[in-house]
């Protein structure tokens, strides 16, 4: 029940977020974040009476009761289909940054939307909740069902509080993840009856379709129709078009919860469902996915490098560091995986204060043009500070996480393929270039004599607040990472058994 | 004729008793209101008759198959008479125009339409068919003024004039083959005939499919489609978009099913190039339209594309009989309850304006009308097959069955045709997202405007009452479809 109340508490705090607007207009936030928050504590009290991180259980694929957590309840019993919930150590971190980053995203949207608050937060909260869903769901009928629905209010984020070109992108981004979510739903119903004709049985459950005995090649077809569907949303070059738009046009808190928590699902839906529901052609397909994510490394870095718009060089820098995830998940041995995992936090953070920063020069300036900026450090010193963190970061410094995700990514993958690691290597040069390249045009150099009168305002206390949050788990990710990894672990390992 | 037989006919002479009473109203005093009140209780009481009969279901001579598959849709036809009916209402203009003669006609289409669900045999198939459809001219031309009801009336009976004699030609030549005028003759005799002689057939049920198809206005039928949508009056739109097409649907699987067409690849390989056409260009038109009528025209031309990939799936083992049987009742109570949604919102924010039937003219709805606005986006969201709709419960159905049967070229068209289709429909919601004056989106001034835009709304029409209902249906059927689909699988 803990699962569906994580969810219920969002669904329901939306409603309360809409309906306080009509008591005061700066309402509904402070309803959203207590909203985020409660549903944050909540979760936490109930991870409390868990076992110790290294005791953890691996969690055995033909048995939901060795996970964390398990929910199941009939509802179209016609179709085998119920509400099926579980919960592992990758879930569980999922949902956690899904959490936290949700809090930073109402922050995000504090002075940032001002015309229909109350509408906004609700969205917010409900596009959180879909994507709790989709972390949680363990019956494909459910996973599909939040896959999509979670897009809706994501779409009227973008459509109605976007930037300047908001139609064109909110339009773009539902219409590439729904067209690939409708092959994802093929595959799932292939799946299904291929299951059906075996065992006689009706059954959505991720327990009862791992190992389904099928043919070679429709294992392959059925493989590509869910890939596809995920790394759409991951992006990977080819697919990544969306994205730059997508990111650039939300309004803040958009963009943090896209490029944070949303990415995030595509990469889990890889490690969750396209790996293990179809192991050997996975394998077979792996070193396409791999050379796909290498070329998205260094795809999206020299693109990220020729941006001039703020919001529109982090989007490309995520294609270049959601390259590394597919990277990890496709060499598919620990390391790699658990470098993947990382880099889903990791990245999580970095990219969301970053987009919080842009949100927050956009609000000022009233421009994303590195070129109508420079030398914002001397006016907004802690602001120029925050960013230089998170730009570092974001590059890869030793000492924080996205750092430790990256190179245990490498690690893993020299294992399978040098020559790949050789060129995803180069990705973190060029993330170099385009990290501090950032920097420079923005916050170094000569000041826009246009902008030295201006009087702009630093950051405040609940950006700062905001920011610090991140900072520490960036810092704390980068030196003591091991609890994510003991968390990751049993489920990496018990995956790992999966695959011949 | 014994009393059974005639418990079993009892929607049928409830409405025809209807249209007696409205004649002999009419000639005693002219009053529409009164007219609309007898049009609404012979609804209701065919709707309590519907329920009735279930207790009798029987084949009625020859001519009639009374079953619980078609009390089912009967109901529903006569709910969507029911909406027509109370949209009719509001929509045509109150004052000075007679329009007894419109209820009479309605009811008269309706009967049309539920002897056409409950037909077994051809004659009884034209006779539902032609019924339905003459009195149909007459509604699509009933408003007095404008030239645009009129045009669309006089192509329609032009068009389907011309579908109708292909039809009739087409049961010669059926008859000629096989001398069997019912389904389930036809079915007998139908491979013997074939095996002496299959030109004679095969050119007979071509044209049968034929004539059918432009009722259903699937591609290459269609052209009819988008003018008449858009000149009728909504209302008749809305009547036209489920009552006939889902009659006639109904009608073609019973032939297809009992006349064991689905045996013959040459005829299946057809209806599958049909099937595919309308999904493809159907989706592909609608992208251009600007006119919300022309674009749900488009849209319905492509959603009976996909209704036909379930009948190609008979001449397949792989799905099961129950199966495709619950998807086509499942399909088409979704399409109807959306697309009757649909059509009440859209008569409730345009009302008799042809202009306001423009999609530029739904800007920021959202924010004017936002009960209408967030009707009309459920019923697109159910049209895209969303999940939580009762259109993505459909759209499940019909990809299972098609995967089961292995139909992999139809899914394919299906997909790409639903991906296009997400685009159109969520131009409308787009369009409905719009805020005039709200450039970039944040501007402070939006606000006072912004509240400005709420203060002025607080109408709610019957219409309005109408389409949430409908709409609490189709969102019903698609967060807990399991009740219907028992329901749906008993039938």
């Amino acid at each position: 029940m803990v699962m569906v109340n994580l969810i219920l508490i969002l669904l329901v705090g939306g409603v309360l977020a809409l309906l306080s607007e009509r008591v005061n207009e700066n309402m509904p936030r402070r309803v959203a974040l207590a909203v985020v928050l409660f549903d944050l504590v909540y979760f936490l009290i109930h991870l409390s009476g868990m076992p110790e991180l290294t005791q953890l259980q691996a969690p055995l694929p033909d048995d939901p009761s060795t996970w964390l957590m398990h929910f199941k309840a009939d509802w179209i019993p016609a179709f085998g289909i119920s509400i099926e919930f579980a919960l592992d150590g990758i879930s569980m971190l999922m949902v956690l940054l899904t959490l936290v980053l949700g809090a930073v995203a109402v922050s995000a949207s504090w002075t940032d939307v001002i015309v229909r608050r109350g509408f906004f937060e609700a969205n917010l909260l409900w596009t959180l909740a879909g994507v709790l869903g989709v972390f949680m769901a363990l019956d494909l009928f459910l996973f599909f069902l939040f896959w999509e629905v979670m897009l809706i209010p994501m779409y009227f984020m973008i459509a109605i509080w976007g930037h300047e070109n908001r139609g064109y992108a909110a339009m773009k981004f539902f219409i590439f993840t729904q067209a690939s979510g409708l092959l994802m739903l093929v595959s799932i119903l292939a799946l299904v009856a291929v299951n059906q004709s075996a065992t006689g049985q009706w059954s959505f459950s991720y327990f009862d379709l791992l190992n389904t005995p099928m043919a070679e090649a429709t294992a392959h077809w059925l493989m590509l129709g869910f890939f596809i569907a995920f790394v759409v949303k991951l992006p990977v070059f080819p697919f990544h078009t969306w994205l730059p738009d997508a990111h650039t046009q939300a309004p803040t808190a958009g963009s943090v919860i896209l490029a944070g928590i949303l990415l995030k699902t595509g990469a889990y839906g890889l490690i969750r469902f396209a790996v293990p529901l179809f192991p050997q052609a996975a394998m077979d397909f792996s070193y396409v996915a791999m050379v796909l994510g290498a070329v998205g490394v260094v795809y999206g870095a020299v693109l990220a490098f020729a941006q001039t718009d703020f919001k529109r060089l982090i989007a490309y820098s995520s294609v270049s560091h959601m390259g590394f995830v597919l990277l990890g998940v496709y060499a598919w041995n620990e390391l790699a995986l658990q470098g993947a995992v990382m880099q889903m936090v990791a990245h999580g953070f970095s990219t969301a204060a970053l987009f919080m920063i842009a949100g927050s020069l956009q609000e000022r300036l009233h421009t994303r043009d590195m070129r109508e900026m420079g030398g914002l450090w001397q006016q907004m010193p802690r602001m120029g500070a925050v960013a230089m963190f998170f730009v570092v970061a974001s590059l890869g410094l030793p000492g924080l996480g996205n750092f430790v995700a990256e190179f245990l990514v490498l690690l893993g993958l020299f294992q399978v393929d040098p020559w790949l690691t050789a060129v995803a290597a180069l990705g973190l040069i060029t993330g170099a270039a385009y990290s501090l390249i950032l920097m420079q045009r923005a916050f170094q150099g000569e000041p826009n004599p246009k902008l030295v009168d201006q009087g702009l305002m630093d950051f405040g206390r609940r950006e700062m607040l905001t920011m610090a949050v991140m900072m520490l788990a960036l810092i704390g990710l980068g030196i003591y990472p091991q609890p994510i990894l003991d968390i990751a672990q049993p489920v990496l390992q018990s995956l790992l058994e999966v695959t011949p | 004729m014994n009393a059974q037989l005639m418990m079993a006919l009892m929607p049928i002479l409830v409405l025809s008793l209807t249209a007696v009473v409205l004649m002999i109203q009419a000639s005693v005093k002219r009053d529409q209101s009164v007219a609309w009140v007898i049009t609404a209780l012979g609804l209701l009481l065919a709707l309590w008759g519907a329920g009735y009969a279930r207790g009798f279901t029987q084949p009625v001579t020859v001519l009639l198959m009374v079953d619980d598959w078609g009390l089912f849709f009967t109901t529903l036809i006569l709910v969507a008479a029911l909406v027509t009916l109370i949209l009719s209402k509001d929509t045509f203009s109150p004052e000075g125009e007679r329009k007894e003669e419109y209820y009479l006609l309605l009811v008269l289409s309706v009967l049309g339409a539920v002897v056409l669900i409950q037909s077994s045999h051809m004659v009884s198939l034209l006779l539902g068919m032609e019924l339905m459809g003459v009195a149909l001219y007459a509604m699509i031309a009933f408003p007095e003024k404008g030239q645009r009801p009129l045009e669309a009336a006089i192509k329609y009976l032009v068009l389907s004039a011309c579908a109708s004699v292909i039809l009739l030609y087409g049961f010669a030549l059926i008859y000629a083959a096989t001398g069997e005028l019912s389904y389930a003759g036809i079915g007998l005799k139908a491979s013997i005939a074939y095996a002496q002689n299959p030109i004679l057939l095969m050119a007979g049920t071509a044209m049968v499919l034929a004539g059918i198809g432009f009722k259903l206005s699937v591609v290459p039928f269609h052209m009819w489609t988008p003018d008449v949508y858009e000149g009728a009056p909504t209302p008749v739109t809305g009547f036209l978009a489920t009552v006939s097409k889902g009659a006639v649907f109904v009608a073609l699987s019973r032939f297809f099913v009992e006349g064991q067409l689905y045996e013959y690849q040459s005829l299946m390989t057809a209806l599958a190039a049909v099937a595919i056409a309308s999904m493809l260009i159907g989706n592909w038109l609608a992208l251009r339209q600007e006119n919300i009528k022309r674009l749900l025209a488009y849209s319905s031309i492509a959603h009976f594309g996909y209704l036909l990939v379930v009948l190609i799936a008979l001449s397949y083992s792989g799905a099961e009989a129950g199966l495709i049987r619950e998807s086509i009742t499942f399909y088409l109570a979704a399409y109807i309850l959306t697309t009757l949604a649909a059509f009440a919102v859209v008569a409730s924010i345009a009302g008799e304006d042809e202009r306001k039937n423009h999609i530029a003219s739904f800007d920021g709805l959202f924010w004017r009308r936002p009960i209408q606005a967030f009707s009309l986006t459920v019923a697109m969201l159910s049209f895209a097959g969303i999940p939580l709709t009762a259109g993505f419960i459909g759209k499940f159905y019909i990809i299972s069955v098609g995967i089961q049967s292995q139909l992999w070229w139809l899914i394919t068209a299906l997909v790409i045709g639903s991906a296009i289709g997400i685009y159109y429909y969520l131009r409308i919601i787009f369009a409905m997202t719009m805020s005039s004056g709200m450039s970039s989106g944040m501007s402070v001034n939006d606000e006072g405007e912004d509240q400005k835009n709420v203060a002025q709304d607080v109408v709610v029409s019957s219409q309005d009452v109408l389409a949430m209902l409908l709409l609490t249906m189709v969102l019903l059927l698609g967060t807990w479809p399991q009740p219907f689909i028992e329901f749906a699988g008993r039938l």
